[in-house]
């Protein structure tokens, strides 16, 4: 089933498409997505990350197969088929989601919004707290009154606050000052000694920090898949594929560079 | 002065009628974006089935008063979840069918209710002093305002507990606020649905008891009239929002009051402009979300 | 223009169908049809004409509907205003300002036109639910207004009884119904022409894209607000239209016909025929009248009043099982009566889809 890879795999996506308002926002994508580390889905702005990353969740209408290996004590055995499921069945299966924009809940405090999303007979209130003191120290406010930074890591927290089999995180640092970048970078690299995670980021550098595998999608295709760093060192790659030059990938997202497309 | 006390503490008992049933209709709004047009049946069956109790219990003493109230509450809140769990279920996500089958479900029901209870309003006695008044600044209050207030800060009071101190509560407030987030944190949105709907016909169904004793009679018609005015309360209010529907069933039915006193009879008038100018002036409510 | 090219691409054969209808439906009075069980009696008789001239009327007020909720996609709770006030309006004309009958209908026109656009001006600039509300509470301030009776105008309760005085004779009395009868299946004609056309224009395709895809209509420049005004007052004026007729042939109007009740009638004719199918309304309004009227019938008839009570009360509510059938419509028949062709012809497409195929090229010819 995995792609001849001999690493072990978690999730496998086999020609997923999607539509949002009857629109068709990923075509026919399939990819591996393996057991450990961080695995980064690239490309250029509108090209359907996020929406594969809803597809997979269920949050969109969707087609394709998406089998799940993270499933039982074996842990890869047959795998379980994630398409035909709801939303909130395939997250307790054991699959974390920090979305675009965060979506906290603006008008619940943080330990509210904390509360919903914990999941697990023995949700890890401590590893949450050691990661983010900030939030520890607020439980009372309203998330919404939060600065973006903030309100990123409770994002994250949400997700960590369970023991996740895998974890779709999108877009982390997008909009935050360079000093939280760094520390949202540093909770997901935390997080990602224990649980393989898939990662859509624009901020090349912290790909570069924390990716090994990369995936990279063009008009709803995968049209790349390789090694993160391999893959960025490539000049002409990254700028075919990212429309950015690796080097200025820190400061210059691929955002700005899209208008060659 | 006596005249302006009566007609304010009318008009906050009118006011307490139309938030217990605009608190549902809000709720489940917010939560599920179903506009519900079978809430006033939850109503209509809820003061039948308080004035069933009250005949089959035969005194008209304060005991099977409270009995008839919490009965009441009981069969709209019955009626209610099985709505949204036969019908409306069904539908999901399918905005304009779900209104369209609650539609269909307040045509059948009303007449269903024609049909057992027969065309002609059936007129309702309570404990002696809910009939009586009450003197206060000079003014002659109807004893029964009194306790629609009473009642309506009680349901007031419960549902924010409700939302605040329970899961089910705390998922509802997420939901309300962003539902896809809600199932992408693992939870089963749709069985908050049934205890929002739950909720809301107790509440309708504690007011149609209420309601009975305000105007003295029930009929099948007492549920769609209210409807009408706790819609344009649940619009002002902002839909979604529980104390914006509370601020905004005072504020309309004191505004009703009052214009029908002073500006001869044109208080629906002025309840309809009010709402005209609100969604103009402010789409969202008074206290709606997306402003 | 395009229009005419896309009107002519349509096939034939369906015209050339209701052609022949049309002309059946118009001899009908000279035949002696009857059907026991659908009509009271021969279709000559006055009783049965009023019957078929009452739900063409309905009929002729669901297309008009149609427009607004199933072309537009706008979910009007209010339009029975429009209704209301073309019966009153021409009552109260013929009645308190003595007028002759073309004038009253004139008049009658232009004050449905008049109320039809401030309405429509003011409540679009909102959108879905709230839309509905706005509509829904100028809707019940005309029924209020009706019910208050002011200067003595509408009769409140008791209704405005229409004033003979300046009709011609042609349409007055059981005797000449059949008369009144052709001037209904007129009606019914003309709307459902005006329907047509108005779908087949320009600024119907852009409102039905405009229900589909605003976004993608404000793209391409074009500010989707004045084509659904557009349709919103088209829809209300043949609804002042239909009103004048049903005055003419009810010899009253009263204050049920502006009643949000009324609205939510036309809602579930609409549905039960088939949102967005023209066809549907026609065939719902058809359906709805008749069922309704005979189930009032079987309703009283020893056969159901000899039943046991758990069924002989609901079988004895013609409203119980019409909403009844409604709501069973909406959860397994989507698509309404006009659909069940469709679905019996192709049942690969078994979609959820309530909506014929939009104009798919609509938006390309538009850019």
């Amino acid at each position: 089933m995995s792609s001849g890879n001999s690493t072990a795999t978690i999730l496998t996506v086999r020609g997923l498409s999607a539509k949002i308002a009857g629109q068709q926002v990923v075509e026919d994508v399939s990819f591996d997505v393996p057991s450990t580390g961080v695995t980064a889905l690239l490309g250029r702005n509108g090209v359907g990350k996020t929406s594969t990353i809803k597809g997979i969740l269920g949050l969109i209408e969707r087609r394709g197969e998406v089998t799940f290996f993270g499933d039982g004590a074996s842990g890869n055995a047959a795998g379980v088929r994630l398409d035909r499921q709801r939303t909130h069945r395939i997250v307790q299966r054991g699959i974390g989601y920090v979305p675009e924009d965060r979506e906290v809940f603006s008008k619940l405090t943080v330990a509210e919004n904390l509360r919903l999303a914990e999941r697990d007979a023995n949700p890890r209130r401590d590893f949450v707290a050691e990661l983010f003191p900030d939030l520890v120290a607020r439980p009372g406010q309203l998330a919404g009154t939060l600065s973006g930074g903030q309100q990123q890591m409770l994002s994250l927290a949400r997700a960590l606050i369970n023991t996740n089999k895998l974890l779709l995180v999108d877009e982390p640092t997008k909009g935050l000052a360079p000093i939280i970048v760094g520390e949202v970078a540093d909770a997901l690299a935390e997080a990602a000694k224990t649980v393989p995670v898939l990662l859509v980021e624009q901020n090349l550098q912290v790909v570069r920090r924390l990716a090994a595998g990369a995936i990279v999608i063009e008009g709803g295709r995968v049209v790349h898949t390789g090694d993160a760093n391999e893959l960025l060192e490539d000049d002409d790659m990254t700028r075919r594929f990212l429309g950015v030059h690796a080097e200025a990938g820190g400061q210059k997202s691929a955002d700005s560079g899209a208008t060659t497309s | 002065m006596s005249t302006v006390i009566l007609l304010l503490i009318t008009g906050l008992g009118l006011g307490a009628l139309y938030f217990l049933i605009a608190s549902g209709l809000s709720l489940i709004y917010g939560l599920m974006g179903v506009l519900n047009f079978a809430h006033g049946s939850f109503l209509t069956l809820g003061a039948y089935i308080g004035w069933e109790v009250a005949r089959v219990l035969g005194a008209d003493n304060w005991a099977v008063f409270i009995a008839s109230v919490l009965v009441g509450a009981a069969v709209g809140a019955a009626f209610a979840a099985a709505t949204e769990f036969f019908l409306i279920r069904k539908l999901y996500e399918r905005h304009i069918e779900q209104v369209l089958v609650t539609v269909g479900l307040a045509l059948a029901s009303v007449a269903l209710f024609d049909g057992i209870w027969g065309t002609d309003p059936i007129y309702v006695t309570g404990p002696s002093w809910l009939g009586g008044t009450t003197e206060i600044l000079g003014a002659s209050i109807p004893n029964n305002r009194f306790i629609l207030i009473l009642a309506s800060v009680l349901v007031l009071l419960g549902i924010v507990a409700f939302l605040k101190y329970t899961r089910y509560g705390l998922i509802i407030r997420a939901g309300v606020e962003n539902r896809s987030m809600v199932t992408a944190l693992g939870i089963d949105v749709r069985r908050a649905f049934t205890v929002v709907f739950a909720i809301g016909g107790a509440a309708a169904g504690v007011g149609g008891v209420l309601a009975s004793s305000y105007y003295g009679y029930v009929s099948s018609g007492i549920g769609g009239s209210l409807l009408i005015f706790a819609f344009i309360v649940t619009v002002i209010g902002g839909l979604g929002s529980l104390s914006g529907a509370a601020i905004a069933a005072a504020l309309v039915a004191v505004l009703q009051q009052f214009a029908n006193f002073y500006l001869g009879g044109t208080g629906d008038f002025v309840v309809v402009l009010l709402l005209a100018v609100v969604l103009l002036v402010r789409p969202s409510g008074l206290l709606g979300s997306k402003a | 223009m395009n229009g005419v090219k896309v009107f002519l691409s349509r096939p034939l054969v369906k015209w050339a169908l209701a052609g022949v209808l049309v002309a059946f439906l118009a001899i009908l009075p000279m035949l002696a049809i009857d059907i026991p069980g659908v009509f009271p009696g021969p279709t000559y008789t006055p009783g049965t004409l009023q019957l078929i001239a009452f739900s063409m009327l309905i009929a002729s007020l669901a297309l008009s509907y149609h427009l607004i909720f199933g072309v537009a996609g706008l979910l009007s709770f209010g339009h029975a205003l429009y209704f209301a006030i073309g019966a009153y309006g021409l009552g109260i004309a013929l009645r308190h300002f003595g007028l002759e009958l073309l004038p009253a209908i004139i008049l009658t026109f232009v004050i449905g036109l008049v109320i039809a656009a401030a309405v429509g001006a003011l409540s679009l600039r909102v959108t879905g639910i709230s839309f509905a509300m706005v509509t829904l509470a100028f809707a019940q301030a005309g029924s209020v207004l009706i019910r208050k009776n002011p200067g003595q105008l509408t009769g409140g309760d008791e209704g405005l009884a229409l004033d003979t005085t300046h009709v011609p004779d042609m349409f007055v009395g059981v005797l000449q119904t059949k008369n009144l009868y052709w001037l209904c299946l007129a009606i019914l004609v003309i709307v459902f022409l005006v329907s047509s056309w108005f779908e087949q224009s320009r600024a119907g395709h852009v409102v039905a894209a405009t229900r589909e895809n605003e976004l993608r209509v404000r793209v391409i420049g074009i500010r989707p607000y004045f084509v659904k005004l557009l349709t919103f007052v088209i829809g209300g004026v043949l609804a002042t239209i239909v009103g004048m007729a049903y005055l003419l042939l009810q010899s009253s109007a009263t204050q049920k016909l502006a009643s949000a009740d009324f609205t939510l009638t036309l809602l579930v004719i609409v549905v039960l025929g088939g949102v967005g199918y023209r066809w549907g309304a026609v065939i719902g309004g058809v359906v709805y009248t008749l069922l309704d009227q005979r189930l009032t019938a079987f309703a009283s008839s020893d056969a159901v009043s000899g039943l046991p009570d758990f069924l002989r009360i609901p079988l004895s509510q013609p409203l119980f099982i019409l909403g009844t059938l409604f709501i069973l419509v909406v959860l397994f028949l989507p698509g309404g009566l006009a659909g069940i062709p469709g679905r019996i012809a192709g049942t690969r497409s078994r979609t959820n889809e309530p909506r014929p195929a939009p104009e798919k090229n609509v938006l390309e010819e538009l850019e």
